[in-house]
């Protein structure tokens, strides 16, 4: 407890190049970034795959083999091998990430409608494309939500192993304090790197919420 | 860096003792944490399944903890449990484990038909060989799904620990960094891939040797694609 508030109380720690603000924004640039790049591939690919079944054991199998790969080893290696400098490098190791759970949840997500809802949008006359729009993605939206989700928090969390290569972000209090042995800097930085992740949780549940349509979530186990 | 060839092969042969020993680390410190995971999941889920009003609350809590960031943990942890010890490690890999392992574990056990629940019963089951006999066997696909994520997710995760010290195969990552050296650094890459691999791999192999039934039946659906996981149960992993 001390720690926080050596860290929270110490004004040096609120401005400048090292202060939380900064920090907090270099943060959530990378998330942010390498999360939509990720959304951007996983979802439309997953909807896809889902609705045609068109390379679903190829995409899901690479998808199981992608979480194994660990994230500092590729965060390192590609850093060594392209140089500091830009955020691109930190990149690329946390859209691989974020790819695989977005992409398996809206995968999953579209196949497990219930074959009979889509069979009746067909009967109703809707076309393919209308059928996954207004049909397969509002009822699949749950899990596609959840996969999103997960992939958020991971990233958010994950992004904090970019400081061990030089790069900002809140990584850099943990970092800098474990090497320095300023403790209140390591524990400072990873309770904002708690605080951040149990916000986008909040704000996942917020988009449940507000997005899923209510016929939808009341399915949910009614026993 | 321009000379340097991506890969030396030499390394690795004059490093074979190091990499062993590393292997040898890194998935004693990935099991234990899936294994401590499972044997707190289980009853848990169990008391779970039973009554239902505590499933919310655990899994609240549980969602909390998975949310942490494990580089977090690992640091928080270190006063109390020691730096570079296997125990930082394996501490907070477990909690990622029973977050994966207890929404499986009630997942399965939610996926006994009711119908066969009752023919147990009514056969005169006790409770408990009805648990043993019928609910857990019928269960184990859902908490195998479970376990091949948590298994996999903790092989890749330990990795982390480098950064305080203890990181079995994740050494080679700090060592190729510090050392500006690419070849341990995709050795590390490839072995920590190809144990995953080979778990994920061994437990599907221990699902069709528990759950012979699911294999005749695979084989005669014309459609059987291949199912990460149930799709009603959400998707996790172990977060770095």
């Amino acid at each position: 407890m001390n720690f926080l508030i050596d860290f929270f109380g110490n004004p040096a720690n609120w401005s400048g190049p090292d202060g939380i603000p900064l920090r907090f924004a270099e943060h959530l640039e990378f998330t942010g970034l390498s999360l939509l790049i990720a959304t951007l591939i996983a979802v439309p690919l997953g909807l896809w795959i889902g609705h045609t079944g068109r390379g679903a054991l190829v995409v899901v199998l690479s998808a199981n083999a992608a979480r194994a790969l660990p994230t500092l080893g590729l965060l390192v290696l590609i850093v060594l091998l392209m140089g500091v400098g830009s955020t691109a490098p930190v990149l690329v190791p946390l859209i691989a990430l974020a790819v695989p759970p977005i992409l398996v949840n809206t995968y999953e997500g579209i196949r497990g409608v219930d074959p009979d809802l889509r069979d009746a949008a067909y009967g109703m006359g809707l076309r393919g494309g209308q059928v996954l729009g207004r049909v397969l993605v509002p009822v699949a939206l749950p899990l596609i939500l959840l996969g999103l989700r997960t992939a958020a928090i991971q990233v958010v969390a994950t992004a904090t192993v970019a400081a061990y290569v030089g790069l900002g972000g809140l990584g850099r209090y943990i970092i800098d304090g474990l090497a320095t042995l300023r403790y209140e800097l390591t524990v400072g930085g990873a309770v904002l790197v708690g605080l951040l992740a149990l916000a986008v949780q909040g704000l996942f549940a917020l988009i449940q919420r507000v997005c899923v349509s209510p016929g939808v979530s009341r399915r949910r186990k009614v026993r | 860096m321009d000379e340097e060839p991506l890969i030396r092969w030499e390394w690795i042969g004059n490093n074979g003792p190091l990499i062993r020993e590393l292997v040898v680390d890194n998935v004693v410190m990935a099991l234990a944490p899936v294994l401590v995971g499972l044997l707190v999941a289980l009853p848990l889920g169990l008391a779970a399944v039973r009554w239902r009003w505590l499933y919310q609350p655990t899994a609240g809590v549980v969602n909390v903890v998975y949310s942490l960031p494990s580089l977090a943990v690992f640091i928080v942890l270190l006063p109390i449990t020691g730096l570079a010890t296997r125990t930082t490690v394996i501490v907070p890999l477990a909690f990622y484990a029973m977050a994966v392992l207890l929404p499986a574990v009630v997942d399965g056990l939610d996926s006994v038909p009711e119908h066969v629940r009752q023919s147990a019963v009514a056969m005169g089951f006790t409770p408990a060989r009805r648990l043993l006999a019928v609910e857990l066997p019928i269960a184990v696909p859902v908490v195998i799904a479970g376990l091949r994520v948590a298994t996999v997710s903790s092989i890749s995760l330990v990795s982390v620990g480098a950064l305080v010290g203890r990181g079995g195969l994740g050494h080679l990552f700090t060592d190729g960094w510090q050392r500006q050296f690419p070849t341990p650094i995709i050795v590390g890459i490839v072995l920590i891939v190809l144990l995953a691999v080979l778990a994920d791999l061994l437990l599907v192999l221990v699902q069709r040797w528990l759950t012979p039934w699911s294999v005749a039946r695979t084989g005669t659906r014309k459609r059987a694609l291949p199912r990460s996981r149930p799709a009603a149960s959400p998707e996790r992993e172990g977060v770095a």
